[in-house]
């Protein structure tokens, strides 16, 4: 594989950016390059998330694992901006990302200031969600012309070179429609990669897809964990997968983090019994 | 019947008069209401209260009132508050608000009828609310809303028609005319009927290009093309041994 940078160029040289905010609460050295500060989340009467605590450095891959409905979807969701936060705050390399903390009070930020956020994280989704109106090429390079403001042939030469990475150089021109699921979610990959984002989110990526394509979405995912040094978070049922390419696991239970640390030692010896259960349940 | 022949003749010049004020209505009613459609209807699919209720009153407003009352309130009030339009802004006014509001409904239910996840896929990628709509979700929506938007259209140009009330000469009026010289109701009733379903068909196939067009470019199958359409015809018939040169390899596909 070439090499890595060019994958996701860093648009300003680093994650330098000062440490302003007040989130930057953690007592490690560097900023978080995510940081949830109790955090609830509720839909209507049901409280799935409740008191959440947890950071994640830059760079740092993590897999979030659990049993359905404990909350995985809804922690990548709030990060994206899809779900509104009913309390709490998160916190992107130090900036607070939908509210902050003015005189005591807990404030929601601008739309525009959250969007602007946003541009430094990724999403992925279990269902590719590619634009059908759009060809292939014109998925990719939309967002970086219209709103990282790049000059189409920049944008298109970086797309070429994206869709290079991810096998699809050849159809670049061709609808979604006309791509298998592996295909259309490789390029939905290499769409959220040309905003060269600091973090990257990825939903159950291949459970969508049939069983034979799940290899080339993992294969790409695999470089992208080798070769860019791209905050991950991924929800994943593949836990072989989860095992090789995280730093870290977060077993969530109840909307809680019932258990963390290395692969090696979740997946090896489980302090928890519903980490057990949960394991043998999906291996 | 030659009489009848010879009369429409004569007749010829004011009915091509006639089919030009029925067509001015009906195109630039019909642009009118897709004005006030894409307003009203994207107001209407608004997070902001502020546009979404009173655009959805003035809708069910619209909706809720008859056209030949708007025409009337245009035609007849108006003037007593002081604005004097002439019978043809009349016509394209009360025809553009009382299709733009049933347009508005089709253009409201096709947005949202858009998959969650395009809007969900436009939000990750930081687009604009506005750059959203343009370019990711109203151009999925479009496709949708050409269906509902032709039949609404062909019930415009029926439509027209109501404008004779207020002294315009258009289609019906001039058949009218017709009928009162020719003394021959069947006759020119008839031909009537005939332009009018000859303009309806017109219309109805350039939307049905434009349909085309639109899901084209969504990269699905183009519903109702002519190939398609004979297709079904033949199925209908039961067809299967014909073998003339007309009989294409889409034709071969669907036999058993
Ligand atoms: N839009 C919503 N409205 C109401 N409840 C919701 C909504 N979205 C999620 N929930 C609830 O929130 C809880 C957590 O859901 P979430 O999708 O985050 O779980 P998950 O861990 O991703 O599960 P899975 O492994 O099945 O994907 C579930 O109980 C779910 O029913
Ligand atoms: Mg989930």
């Amino acid at each position: 594989m070439p090499p890595t940078e060019n994958i996701a160029p860093d648009p300003d040289g680093a994650s330098s950016t000062e440490a302003s905010a007040s989130g930057a609460s953690a007592s490690g050295t560097s900023t978080p390059a995510i940081e949830f500060k109790d955090v609830e989340k509720r839909f209507g009467t049901t409280t799935v998330l409740k008191n959440l605590n947890f950071t994640i450095s830059p760079g740092e891959r993590v897999a979030l694992i659990g049993p359905s409905g404990s909350g995985k979807t809804t922690i990548l969701r709030l990060i994206m901006t899809l779900e509104e936060l009913t309390d709490g705050y998160i916190f992107i390399d130090g900036q607070p990302l939908t509210h902050t903390e003015r005189n005591g009070r807990r404030v929601e930020l601008p739309s525009k200031t959250t969007r602007a956020m946003t541009t430094r994280i990724g999403m992925v989704f279990q269902q590719f969600n590619l634009f059908p109106n759009m060809t292939v090429l014109e998925n990719v390079i939309e967002a970086p012309i219209h709103v990282l403001k790049k000059s189409k042939d920049q944008a298109v030469q970086e797309a070429r070179e994206l869709l290079d990475k991810v096998g699809l150089a050849e159809k670049a021109d061709e609808h979604p429609s006309r791509l298998s699921g592996g295909q259309q979610q490789r390029v939905a990959i290499a769409r959220a990669l040309a905003m060269s984002p600091e973090v990257l989110l990825l939903d159950e990526v291949t459970s969508a897809l049939d069983p034979e394509l799940v290899g080339d979405v993992l294969a790409v995912l695999r470089t992208i964990a080798e070769t860019t040094d791209i905050t991950m978070l991924l929800v994943t049922h593949e836990m072989q997968f989860a095992r090789e390419v995280s730093d870290r696991v977060m077993m969530f239970d109840g909307g809680q983090v019932l258990e963390e640390g290395p692969p090696n030692q979740i997946f090896g010896a489980p302090r928890h019994e519903r980490t057990r259960t949960f394991l043998s349940s999906v291996q | 019947m030659t009489d009848n022949f010879t009369s429409l003749l004569d007749f010829l010049p004011q009915i091509g008069e006639g089919i030009q004020v029925t067509l001015i209505l009906t195109l630039a009613g019909a642009l009118g209401a897709m004005i006030i459609a894409l307003v009203l209807g994207l107001s209407m699919t608004s997070t902001h209260a502020w546009l979404r209720i009173p655009a959805r009153i003035i809708v069910e407003f619209f909706r809720g009132t008859s056209l030949l009352v708007q025409l009337f309130w245009l035609f007849y009030v108006l003037p007593l508050l002081g604005v004097e339009l002439d019978p043809m802004s009349c016509g394209i006014g009360a025809l553009a608000l009382n299709y733009g509001a049933y347009s508005a409904e089709v253009v409201r239910s096709s947005i949202l009828t858009v998959a969650r996840g395009q809007w969900e896929a436009a939000i990750a990628l930081s687009l604009s609310p506005a750059r959203r709509m343009v370019r990711i979700i109203f151009p999925q929506a479009w496709a949708l809303m050409i269906p509902s938007l032709a039949t609404l259209l062909i019930q415009l140009l029926k439509g027209t028609a109501v404008v004779s009330f207020i002294t315009l000469q258009d289609l019906t009026d001039k058949i009218n005319q017709l009928r009162m010289s020719t003394n021959d109701t069947f006759f020119s009733f008839t031909v009537g009927l005939i332009i009018y379903f000859v303009i309806a068909w017109i219309l109805q196939e350039l939307m049905n290009l434009l349909e085309r067009r639109a899901t084209a470019r969504l990269g699905r199958k183009r519903p109702n093309s002519r190939t398609e359409r004979r297709l079904a015809r033949r199925l209908a018939r039961g067809e299967g041994g014909r073998h003339d040169a007309d009989d294409t390899a889409a034709g071969k596909g669907v036999r058993p």
